[in-house]
């Protein structure tokens, strides 16, 4: 194992992993806001944001799924060292990571049973950028409209026709993440 | 600080909570299954409430934890002490001044912020619970929408009662899908969180489920046409502060049938005294 892997975790477990859940859970609570976090270093092509979403929410009771490129040796090695959370596929896994045209197909991943929505699989979808701009959101947690520039909006509203069932996603780029839960209506 | 671990518990328990409250956050109404730890004070004393606290709160946050309303009461002073000691934050009784609240049964008056977070302490969460005592049916229920029986519950209330005789816990349906308990807040304070701009976080310790409701979420009390939800109160304004909108507790004052009416939410009744107000036995109380 290389060094570089034992490198870029939290330096206060405790103080930053709150910090980002506060950010984690304004995100999914106010879909379309987007959120600048801290605190971790991941190996390349994981974002600064998508590694502290993978600190803060992933141990060894969550599979995670690694989709196309970010499926490398060092993300491998990164996650297993400071996560401990088990690698797994499409159709076990609690969190999906990679671009949006690496997670494809997205009927792969859990979305729940009707009695217990929650056993669903949450997406970490890496982008470009992130904009308040393009799609237009609306539902729980959001007083009007939000918007927020999302790689594509069929995929989203099929996801919402099916609530309480679905996958929830959150975007990241760079330090900055937002997030799309299932209950959120999307217009093109 | 403190040979605690920051906010007490250990870092994968807070994982394993924080990913129930984003599953709650994500189904607005469902309850999340969690691994609700033993936490040192019994269950009934905000075992949930304080749990999902520990997985939220920051070193920057200021907490405020009411009791009934009340911030100087047992529950309230000792979880206040608890997080002071475990986490090092801040406390206040100040509600504006306030990121994170933790309440055990009431709703402040004022109205909250966006940038603030409410927890609530739930002793039962499943709405249909008395009614039905399977979880496996209830679950069922949930999946189907199949909430007939709660209906016939407030029906057999008006029919006994001529009114729907439930007082606190009353049940709300939350964006047109999942019933929830609203723990047992009175009913007054249902309409306060529909279209709160504040998240709510509810956690129930013992029966080990988290639910909650992001901002500005529709919730409706379950009502009839003909036998509308009403959020009443005692008819009387607070004889302290003389606040004719807030929530009364009624005060026993003496043996000879004296009685008082208080506001509930102390820091309200404070801050309206602190800004003259005065109600009907507020001045003599004052001067004692």
């Amino acid at each position: 194992m290389e060094a570089a892997v034992l490198k870029g975790g939290f330096a206060d477990a405790p103080v930053e992993a709150a910090r980002a859940f506060r950010a984690a859970m304004q995100a999914m609570a106010r879909p379309g806001t987007i959120h600048e976090v801290a605190g971790a270093e991941p190996p390349a092509p994981l974002s600064r944001a998508a590694g502290v979403l993978i600190l803060t929410l992933c141990d060894p009771e969550t599979g995670v799924h690694l989709a196309g490129a970010h499926d490398c040796a060092e993300v491998r090695d990164w996650i297993t060292f400071h996560a401990g959370a088990p690698l797994v596929g499409a159709e076990a896994c609690d969190f999906a990571l990679g671009t949006w045209d690496a997670l494809q197909p997205l009927d792969r991943f859990r979305i729940g049973t009707a009695q217990y929505p929650d056993r669903s699989a949450t997406l970490i979808v890496e982008q470009p950028d992130l904009r308040a701009e393009g799609a237009t959101l609306t539902g729980p947690g959001i007083r009007d409209t939000s918007r927020l520039s999302l790689p594509e909006v069929a995929a989203f509203r099929a996801n919402s026709a099916r609530f309480p069932l679905g996958w929830d996603a959150y975007f990241c780029a760079a330090n900055r993440l937002a997030a799309l839960p299932r209950s959120t209506q999307v217009e093109g | 600080m403190s040979d605690y671990n920051f906010a007490y518990l250990d870092e994968q328990t807070k994982r394993m909570i924080r990913r129930a409250i984003l599953k709650g956050l994500a189904i607005p109404g469902y309850q999340v299954p969690f691994a609700s730890r033993e936490m040192p004070m019994p269950y009934g004393w905000g075992t949930g409430g304080v749990q999902v606290s520990a997985a939220t709160l920051t070193p920057e946050d200021r907490l405020k934890v009411i009791d009934q309303g009340a911030d100087d009461t047992t529950n309230a002073v000792s979880i206040r002490k608890f997080f002071e000691r475990t986490a090092g934050v801040e406390t206040t009784e100040d509600t504006a001044s306030a990121s994170v609240i933790q309440t055990r049964h009431r709703i402040p008056e004022a109205p909250l912020t966006e940038d603030q977070v409410l927890v609530y302490q739930v002793p039962i969460p499943e709405p249909l619970r008395f009614l039905e005592p399977s979880e496996i049916e209830t679950r069922k229920m949930h999946a189907l929408e199949d909430y007939g029986l709660m209906h016939v519950k407030l029906y057999e209330d008006i029919a006994r009662h001529g009114q729907i005789a439930t007082a606190y816990a009353y049940p709300v349906k939350v964006e047109g899908r999942y019933v929830m308990d609203p723990s047992p807040i009175p009913k007054f304070d249902n309409p306060k969180m529909s279209g709160m701009a504040a998240i709510q976080l509810f956690g129930a310790g013992r029966e080990q489920r988290i639910y909650a409701l992001p901002p500005y979420t529709q919730v409706v009390s379950l009502d009839f046409q003909d036998f509308p939800f009403e959020a009443s109160k005692a008819d009387a304004p607070c004889d302290l502060c003389g606040a004719e909108d807030s929530y009364l507790d009624e005060v026993i004052v003496d043996d000879a049938g004296g009685r008082m009416f208080v506001c509930s939410d102390t820091d309200y009744c404070r801050a309206r005294r602190a800004a003259g107000h005065v109600g009907a036995q507020g001045k003599t109380e004052d001067a004692a």
